[in-house]
């Protein structure tokens, strides 16, 4: 703050008269309480920085692709693409086919959200645009709290109480009625033994576990549809149903499909629970009590313990060809609630 | 005729609403209140039989000791305990700073096609299967160097990252662009506006992010059946096969012993309630206002 061309008293060896110069040049500045200079260094780095973690993202999507590709290549050049059309997994005169993995996971998947998507939507429906707003919050928020359930812990309750309520309850029941020749007998999905473990057990306690993600997309594209198209059908007479179906749900499609397709996408990569309940058979079977295997938990049973090259290369080609199949699932998914939500990123990752 | 005859003439034949679509309407309430009770049950159900049978089992032995060999009864997950805290420490050093900047990148720098790229690309790995990325984690460090809770780490990271990054994002988008371009007037650098202006008003957003986050891995189980391995004694060496609760509970669930799947449905309590109550803690100090205010 020493600035010589203010005159302080209590400094008395500056005489004004005698430094009459001083007067005619223009005062020196003061000093900026920052320069521009000094914010520009730390900003710039900081900017890189933050670049190279958005990044890293990138990267990281790079970094499993290249993984993936790297380790597989050994059975893509031995088997090449009737790896996944033939099936026989026989790890001792390694020769490997994906084929029951793939229909494993499929056929689970699918069954799975034959048994979601109703519920969901019915679900999302209830809490949008029935239910008592006192009731709205805890509801949704319980419909959560099953996201939040870890997997391995659905696999747990799934085999100690699920699977002998289907052996011993359902699969029977089922048999008796939908599996009747007379009835749905001819496809054969409801006969054979009721052994729990199985197809449907698997498909169960996938759509247990994507109700909730289905569920709040749903509900978040229920949400955005605009409240006049909803006074604009009740005030043509329909009944609350029908606004719900003519008003709400067809102008929500786009986005409750993506909000299916997502489910889908989760469901075909869930591990533990399916691994748990499905009985893990390679033989491919019509009926949904039979047991049946899928990519991902013949990975979570063989990978630690594969011991030749050929038979992790094998895994590590099933793995990627599930996080092939998921990014495009998702892919879609996302374009789909995008174009409803117009950009909002859709909470997902309960 | 008059035109008031009329008028009540053309009011008299609006039709009632049909008896078939009253009924429909009252169904299709019914239907929908029946899929709620439907969905309420295995929530209901999980929590009541994890409640029961975990309490059983759950004691000072178990939470303090390591596990018995197979077929004796008694022992404890208490190495699994802390071994998940590792596992869980190692994912959330790397995860959560990578994350947050991601997320910083996103909303202040990433308004263009590279920011598009960059949202796009987390949204879908969020899709990923954890056992992919377990079969990544394997490729990049347990083929390296070994087996370890370093490696489980690893993965548990690379699936906060894409989570928190889009949370942080969404987050510091709902600071109000006033409150920087006040920091701005005063003269204080951007990056010291970002720090310290908007990271710090989305804090309890941002930490509520994490905690999302940092619950959906902690009971992860298919990335550490081939990265961390499990172990039946203790280990606190990050780069030596390692116990995890998840694991653990699997384990013990799939054996043949009674006495084990005792175990796991008290592991999985005990999973369930860390879990909560860490979300819990972290919810409660960033309420306080210890960490900033929202």
């Amino acid at each position: 703050m020493a600035n010589p061309a203010f005159h302080r008293p209590d400094m008395p060896g500056l005489q004004p008269v005698a430094e009459t110069k001083v007067n005619n040049t223009p005062a020196p500045r003061p000093e900026p309480l920052l320069r521009v200079s000094d914010g520009e260094m730390p900003d710039r780095l900081f900017k890189y920085a933050m670049v190279a973690c958005g990044m890293a993202v990138l990267g990281l999507l790079a970094l499993i692709i290249y993984e993936l590709v790297l380790r597989s290549s050994l059975s893509w050049h031995s088997f090449g693409f009737k790896f996944f059309a033939t099936s026989g997994w026989d790890p001792v005169n390694e020769q490997f086919g994906a084929f029951p993995f793939i229909y494993g996971t499929v056929v689970s998947s699918l069954l799975a959200l034959i048994i979601a998507v109703p519920l969901a939507v019915g679900v999302a429906v209830f809490t949008t645009e029935m239910c008592p707003p006192a009731l709205r919050g805890p509801l949704s928020f319980f419909v959560e709290l099953l996201a939040a359930i870890p997997s391995v812990i659905y696999g747990l309750w799934a085999f100690f109480v699920l699977l002998p309520l289907l052996s011993d309850h359902v699969e029977p029941l089922l048999a008796r009625t939908l599996g009747l020749p007379s009835i749905l007998g001819w496809t054969g999905l409801f006969t054979g033994p009721s052994l729990g473990a199985g197809m449907l057990a698997a498909g169960i306690i996938l759509a247990v576990m994507i109700i909730p993600i289905i569920s709040s997309i749903a509900r978040e594209v229920l949400m955005v549809v605009p409240q006049h198209q909803r006074e604009a059908v009740l005030a043509l007479g329909a009944t609350r149903w029908e606004m719900i179906r003519i008003g709400v749900l067809r102008n929500a499609r786009a986005g409750i499909v993506g909000g299916i397709i997502l489910g889908l996408g989760r469901a075909l990569g869930e591990t533990m629970a399916v691994t748990m309940v499905i009985g893990n058979s390679e033989n491919i079977s019509r009926s949904l009590f039979a047991p049946g295997y899928t990519m991902a938990s013949v990975l979570a049973n063989q990978f630690s313990e594969a011991t030749s090259n050929i038979h992790l290369s094998a895994l590590v080609e099933i793995g990627l060809a599930l996080f092939l199949v998921t990014i495009v699932v998702n892919t879609l998914a996302r374009l789909l609630v995008w174009t409803v939500t117009r950009g909002q990123p859709a909470s997902t990752h309960v | 005729m008059s035109s008031a005859a009329n008028i009540a003439a053309m009011q008299h034949k609006v039709p009632p609403i049909s008896l078939r679509r009253r009924v429909t309407d009252h169904a299709m309430t019914g239907i929908a209140i029946l899929t709620v009770i439907v969905v309420l049950v295995p929530l209901i159900a999980i929590f009541g039989y994890l409640l029961v049978r975990g309490l059983a089992s759950v004691n000072w032995a178990f939470l303090t000791q390591t596990p018995k060999p197979p077929g004796e009864v008694g022992g404890g997950v208490a190495n699994g305990i802390v071994g998940s805290g590792m596992i869980l420490g190692i994912a959330s050093l790397l995860g959560v700073p990578l994350g947050i900047g991601a997320g910083i990148y996103l909303a202040e720098y990433g308004r263009n096609r590279l920011g598009d790229a960059v949202r796009f690309t987390a949204d879908v790995l969020n899709g990923v299967p954890s056992i992919v990325i377990g079969i990544v984690a394997y490729a990049i460090v347990v083929l390296h160097w070994h087996f370890s809770a370093l490696a489980g780490g690893v993965a548990l990271a690379m699936m906060m990252v894409p989570t928190i990054s889009r949370t942080t994002e969404e987050m510091l988008l709902l600071v109000p662009q006033a409150l920087r371009e006040a920091a701005y007037g005063l003269g204080i650098p951007r990056w010291r506006t970002t720090l310290s202006i908007t990271l710090r008003s989305a804090t309890s957003g941002v930490i509520t992010g994490v905690m999302l986050a940092f619950a959906r891995v902690a009971g992860e189980t298919a990335p550490l059946l081939f990265t961390t391995l499990g172990n039946e004694f203790w280990n606190l060496n990050l780069l030596q096969p390692t116990a995890a609760l998840p694991l653990q509970v699997y384990n013990y669930a799939k054996s043949p012993y009674d006495d084990w799947h005792r175990q796991a449905w008290a592991g999985a309590l005990v999973l369930i309630l860390l879990i909560v109550s860490s979300i819990a803690a972290v919810r409660y100090a960033v309420r306080r206002g210890s960490f900033g205010t929202a």
